[in-house]
């Protein structure tokens, strides 16, 4: 007599709660499971939500910059860049051209780390200990580059409200030529520990696949949107600062699995080394700020400002009432929009690759929570 | 006695809207004739401004309109004016490229209006968020949990009211 | 006249030390804390920016591994958590049930400006003023972030606070 059928089965449900080696910082994820297959997932998030928004409202505009800083706090400089130009469209304000490039300079360059970090990481997420030593030392090297000009490792306040706080140093673009001359190498050799390694292949070829339509319809960006084959970037479609004058390419996957949100940020980084290489040789003279006042008080208004993150569009919405102080500061930021398709990606894969699917988005708690 | 000279009224952003920005400022009004927006402008985007209990259908048009094809939401938030609330939603295109902005507005004593979550399923935690920090019931929402603050929060931290607590040494 | 160069021996004092020269004796406090600061697991906590900075300490550049530190998942059997940043209110019961699981002896590490005293976000609704609300801290590592070098400084007086504990009696035995 077989009783097959009449067994009584309940999902199992397995927390991997905010303290976990692989989530990536506070992020908890509730598995509803069926033996090795999710069938459900409730994601929680709010374990670092700060206020930052709220802060902002009391702070002066010079002080936002810091708060910023902190969102997304693995590309640090990118985020000042959003906000400066969000006050300076506000205020209607010109910024020196050698301050446009040497943002742009910057940005590129921290575009670059992070997808180093991402790289590593996303490479202990799939069990591999070694890639993560060789990101990290090149990551270390672009940090002195950053501690040389902007005077710290993180957490920079560099860029300001009509420029950047000051000069680059008098050997920059010989520094930074060496500089790129390593980082090349460095990411070359990830490459070749990493992107084709078998073991890898199989890990992440064909795992949370996701289509470009239910991409879109989700408000993904970035490279996860990109490999799935939806050639969207800010910086193409609606240039800001002076990224017309390059000349790069947006690399785009064809399947949106894993191992194309992967392949796509390694080849996002050389396009960045590229960029940075114009950006050099175009670099003009002439001065780094437009001076203005510590305490600024833009006229009374709203504007929305787009970005190119690494991890995807960031948008700051800015609503000023004439005061020293903004009355609104919305971040829309990437990881948030990102992290929404999570349970779209996890139905019916295995819990081993939940964690390689939750690396491959590339999210950050700082900016999920604020 | 001295009179102090005091600015007579805040200064307002200039307007500065691009062509596909002048062309949607004229398109708008004709598409969405029938509910009646308000269109202007905001430095750079376009501004359409309807009742909150058309927003879904407001929205199903502008995306399924081809001339608009808004199919992607950038980012919906509440910004408190204390006697409205006033719900923000940016629209971008992938297919043309184009910009815009919609808002409505609600009572802070009862904030509700429907949910987009059926256009754009990227509305989803978005709203929850609005709902946590504003108090904005978005009905027709599968799911209004909060998101953001602690199981038993008490008031709505995004509201201008909200009294900031003391700072503490120790 | 003799020069006296001395071997740099002392003279034997103990009935041990005449016994058996070349012998090495310590009190057992001594010798179990010189072995616990040699050997210190922190659990991986990182919970915000101050996060990144420490996984750069961990890696080559820096390396935490020279002083036996390896990073451990399970705070069953971890000895340090380093708090590397900022402690919100949701994350405050977590942080004591990890804390309360982590078997004795334990240490904790505040890292960073805002698990001292909220940092940057002091004037927040949803920040707790410094991780020392909730469980008792050891060293404290100011910075925002503080630099890899800073982090190792912290660590290296967390050794001597162990030594130092040790040497007074009951203290962490």
């Amino acid at each position: 007599m077989s009783t097959e059928g009449q067994l009584d089965t309940i999902h199992m449900m397995v927390n991997m709660g905010p303290q976990h080696p692989s989530t990536h910082g506070v992020f908890r994820m509730v598995l509803w499971v069926d033996g090795e297959r999710v069938v459900d997932l409730e994601p929680h998030i709010g374990y670092l939500h700060r206020g930052s928004e709220k802060l902002c409202e009391g702070e002066i505009y010079a002080q936002i910059v810091t708060l910023f800083d902190r969102l997304d706090y693995i590309s640090n400089l990118n985020n000042e860049m959003l906000f400066c130009r969000s006050v300076e469209k506000l205020m209607g304000l010109a910024v020196p051209e050698r301050a446009e490039y040497i943002r742009v300079i910057l940005c590129e360059l921290n575009r670059v780390a992070s997808h180093l970090l991402f790289s590593g990481t996303f490479g202990i997420d799939a069990g591999a200990m070694t890639p993560i030593m060789y990101a990290f030392r090149d990551r270390e090297k672009i940090q002195s580059m950053f501690e040389a000009v902007t005077g710290a490792r993180m957490m920079h306040n560099y860029i300001r409200i009509g420029g950047v706080k000051g000069d680059v140093p008098e050997d920059f673009a010989q520094r930074m030529g060496v500089l790129l001359g390593e980082i090349r190498q460095g990411i070359d050799e990830t490459d070749r520990l990493l992107s084709f390694n078998e073991i890898f292949l199989a890990r992440t070829k064909g795992i949370g696949v996701i289509d470009a339509e239910t991409a879109i319809a989700y408000g993904m960006s970035g490279p996860s949107l990109r490999a799935c084959g939806v050639p969207m970037d800010v910086r193409k479609d609606q240039p800001y600062s002076v990224y017309d004058r390059f000349d790069f390419g947006i690399p785009v996957g064809e399947k949106g699995d894993s191992w194309d949100r992967y392949y796509v940020r390694v080849m996002e980084m050389r396009e960045s080394l590229s960029i940075i290489e114009q950006a050099l040789e175009q670099l003009p003279d002439g001065p780094t700020i437009t001076p203005t006042r510590l305490v600024l008080r833009p006229p009374q208004g709203e504007v929305y400002v787009r970005g190119e993150n690494p991890r995807g569009e960031i948008g700051v919405y800015l609503v000023s009432n004439g005061a020293d102080r903004p009355y609104r500061v919305k971040v829309r930021p990437p990881s948030f929009c990102n992290l929404m398709a999570l349970k779209e990606l996890l139905k019916g894969t295995y819990v081993a690759d939940a964690v390689v699917i939750l690396g491959s988005l590339d999210i950050v708690l700082g900016e999920v929570d604020r | 006695m001295v009179e102090r000279h005091r600015r007579e009224e805040t200064p307002q952003a200039p307007v500065a809207l691009d062509d596909k920005g002048r062309a949607l400022q004229l398109l708008l009004p004709e598409i969405l004739a029938e509910f009646q927006p308000e269109v202007g402008a905001a430095v750079d985007l376009v501004v359409a401004t309807v009742k909150p209990q058309d927003v879904p259908a407001v929205c199903r048009l502008t995306k399924e309109d081809p001339r608009l094809s808004f199919d992607y939401l950038m980012c919906l938030c509440v910004v408190d004016y204390v006697e409205h609330l006033q719900v923000v939603y940016h629209l971008y295109s992938t297919t043309m490229k184009h910009m815009m902005v919609l808002k409505a507005n609600v009572s802070p004593e009862e904030p509700s209006l429907p949910s987009v979550i059926a256009l754009w399923t990227g509305a989803d935690w978005h709203e929850r968020e609005s709902h946590d920090l504003f108090g904005v019931v978005f009905e027709g929402h599968p799911n209004m949990n909060p998101l953001l603050l602690y199981e038993g929060f008490e008031g709505y931290p995004g509201r201008r009211n909200y009294e900031m607590p003391e700072y503490r040494e120790w | 006249m003799e020069l006296n160069v001395g071997t740099g021996n002392q003279e034997p004092r103990s009935l041990l030390n005449r016994a058996a020269p070349g012998v090495i004796t310590a009190r057992s406090e001594q010798l179990i804390a010189m072995a616990r600061k040699s050997s210190i697991w922190p659990m991986t906590f990182g919970l915000a920016c101050c996060a990144i900075e420490m996984i750069s300490t961990y890696m080559a550049h820096h390396d935490l591994d020279r002083f036996g530190i390896v990073t451990w998942p399970s705070p069953r059997q971890s000895d340090v958590m380093i708090v590397a940043g900022t402690v919100v209110k949701k994350m405050a019961e977590p942080i004591k049930i990890l804390y309360e699981q982590m078997p004795e002896p334990k240490w904790v590490i505040a890292m960073g400006s805002c698990a001292t005293n909220g940092g940057p976000y002091y004037r927040s609704y949803s920040v707790v003023m410094g991780v020392d609300h909730i469980i008792p801290v050891d060293v404290y590592v100011p910075g925002c972030p503080p630099r890899p070098e800073a982090l190792i400084d912290g660590i290296l007086k967390l050794q001597e606070k162990i030594m130092q504990d040790a040497g007074e009696r009951g203290r962490k035995t």
